[in-house]
């Protein structure tokens, strides 16, 4: 492996700040990026795998978004016995909104954020996340400060995403380092009693389906 | 003292950075990768997780989160075999060179 | 992935409600118990489930025996000494059986 360190003034340039990331040259990208382009080009060669293949699952990972989780939530609150279900048995439950989570782990599990009761989801070691229900994770979340405060100072990690929770209310943090991943189902926000499904999923984002925020009210999402 | 990758609680008082970027292409493919080898039985998530966890600690501090993927991946099939060092910088001095 | 001509689990030793200390250990290899929850004494949750052990299956061993994982709770006040908050606040970490060893219960 060559020495990255010899490749500093391009690991700079990551191509992160240009207006069309993908269509970069390749004497443009950055060390890693061209050690990326240069391993795949050879897995190609070897026909280890093909260019297709490759692309098919980018498209397949580009596919998952919070949208997925938050027409789960959404149900969950429309439905309170398919609520039961979700948090019981949440693979079956996702079955039958037709989310077929793949037969190998990781396992998903449901924990329900509720008046007395707030999760939230961290993975001190690396970056466990619900990628089949989420999508890929934030950049913060796989940061290296969230991993290091989420379990230490839950509270203080809290306010800064503008949820300055009272001693009343039990913070519960997930470290998500196993097997498991963990999706928050956040509280259903008062004054909603007249939403359509559709409508409810429109409170639900990706940051209170990890439990650093609850979901939006009707007002500020605009629903 | 923990490995540079187990975190929890490590003392540091740092703001959250919420600023989220867009994927280049390139780390797109670098995450499309690990999953289709994986599904042909050639990567395990726990054999990339020791591979990241295997970089230098001043590394792993400092490079984004798919240049750790990028080097785990050339770890990996480096140890299996699938490639050689030799091939991957012969391969990586090609596109060096601008066209 | 390697086929898995024989899977063996180990025993499940512990149920929801028993008091646990985690071991404090390190094997020198990849392993998925962090640091900060070692040697601190929690209360089982749930068992969530046995799976083939990530530090065999991190060298390409076959992960046997697969170990029961245990979503297990500890005070987060007893965990860090500086921590901020009530004495309600909990930290749930998912550990596998062989890190996992009894403790007595509070006031024994």
């Amino acid at each position: 492996m060559t020495n990255p360190s010899n490749h500093a003034e391009n690991h700079q340039d990551d191509g992160h700040g240009h207006d069309h990331p993908g269509m970069l040259a390749d004497a443009e990208l950055s060390y890693y990026a061209r050690r990326a382009r240069a391993m795949e080009s050879l897995l190609v060669e070897k026909e280890i795998c093909t260019p297709g293949e490759i692309q098919a699952m980018v498209e397949r990972i580009d596919a998952r978004s919070p949208a997925d989780g938050a027409r789960v939530v959404a149900r969950a609150w429309a439905d309170p016995q398919y609520q039961a279900r979700l948090l019981s048995t949440p693979e079956a439950a996702l079955a039958e909104l037709g989310y077929t989570l793949p037969e190998t782990t990781p396992k998903l599990a449901v924990v329900e954020n509720t008046a007395e009761v707030h999760h939230l989801v961290v993975c001190t070691l690396c970056s466990c996340y619900p990628r089949n229900l989420l999508g890929r994770p934030p950049d913060w979340y796989k940061s290296l400060a969230y991993r290091s405060r989420a379990v230490v100072d839950p509270r203080g990690v809290l306010r800064e995403f503008g949820l300055d929770l009272p001693d009343s209310v039990a913070v519960r943090v997930l470290d998500s380092t196993a097997d498991l991943r963990y999706l928050v189902l956040p509280r259903r926000p008062a004054g909603t009693e007249g939403l359509t499904e559709a409508e409810l999923a429109e409170l639900v984002t990706r940051d209170s389906m990890i439990g650093v925020t609850e979901a939006r009210t009707p007002e500020r999402a605009g629903v | 003292m923990p490995q540079v990758h187990d975190r929890g609680g490590w003392p540091t008082e740092e703001p959250i950075d919420r600023e989220e970027h867009i994927l280049a292409d390139w780390e797109r493919r670098v995450d499309a990768m690990h999953n289709v080898l994986s599904e042909k039985g050639l990567r395990r998530t726990d054999e990339m997780r020791r591979a990241i966890e295997s970089l230098p600690p001043e590394q792993y501090e400092t490079m984004s989160y798919y240049e750790r993927w990028t080097a785990a991946l050339e770890i990996l099939l480096l140890e299996k075999g699938v490639l050689t060092a030799g091939e991957i910088d012969a391969r990586f001095a090609e596109l060096e060179r601008p066209e | 992935m390697t086929a898995m001509t024989a899977t063996t689990d180990a025993p499940t030793e512990y149920q929801p409600g028993d008091r646990v200390r985690v071991r404090v250990d390190n094997p020198g290899g990849h392993f998925r118990t962090p640091a900060y929850i070692q040697g601190q004494t929690g209360q089982v949750a749930a068992l969530c489930g046995v799976f083939a052990n990530p530090e065999s299956l991190a060298y390409g061993g076959p992960g046997q025996p697969r170990q029961p994982l245990y979503r297990v709770e500890f005070d987060q006040a007893q965990v860090w000494p500086e921590y901020r908050g009530p004495a309600s606040d909990k930290i749930l970490v998912d550990i596998y059986q062989h890190w996992l060893e009894p403790a007595a219960s509070p006031g024994e």
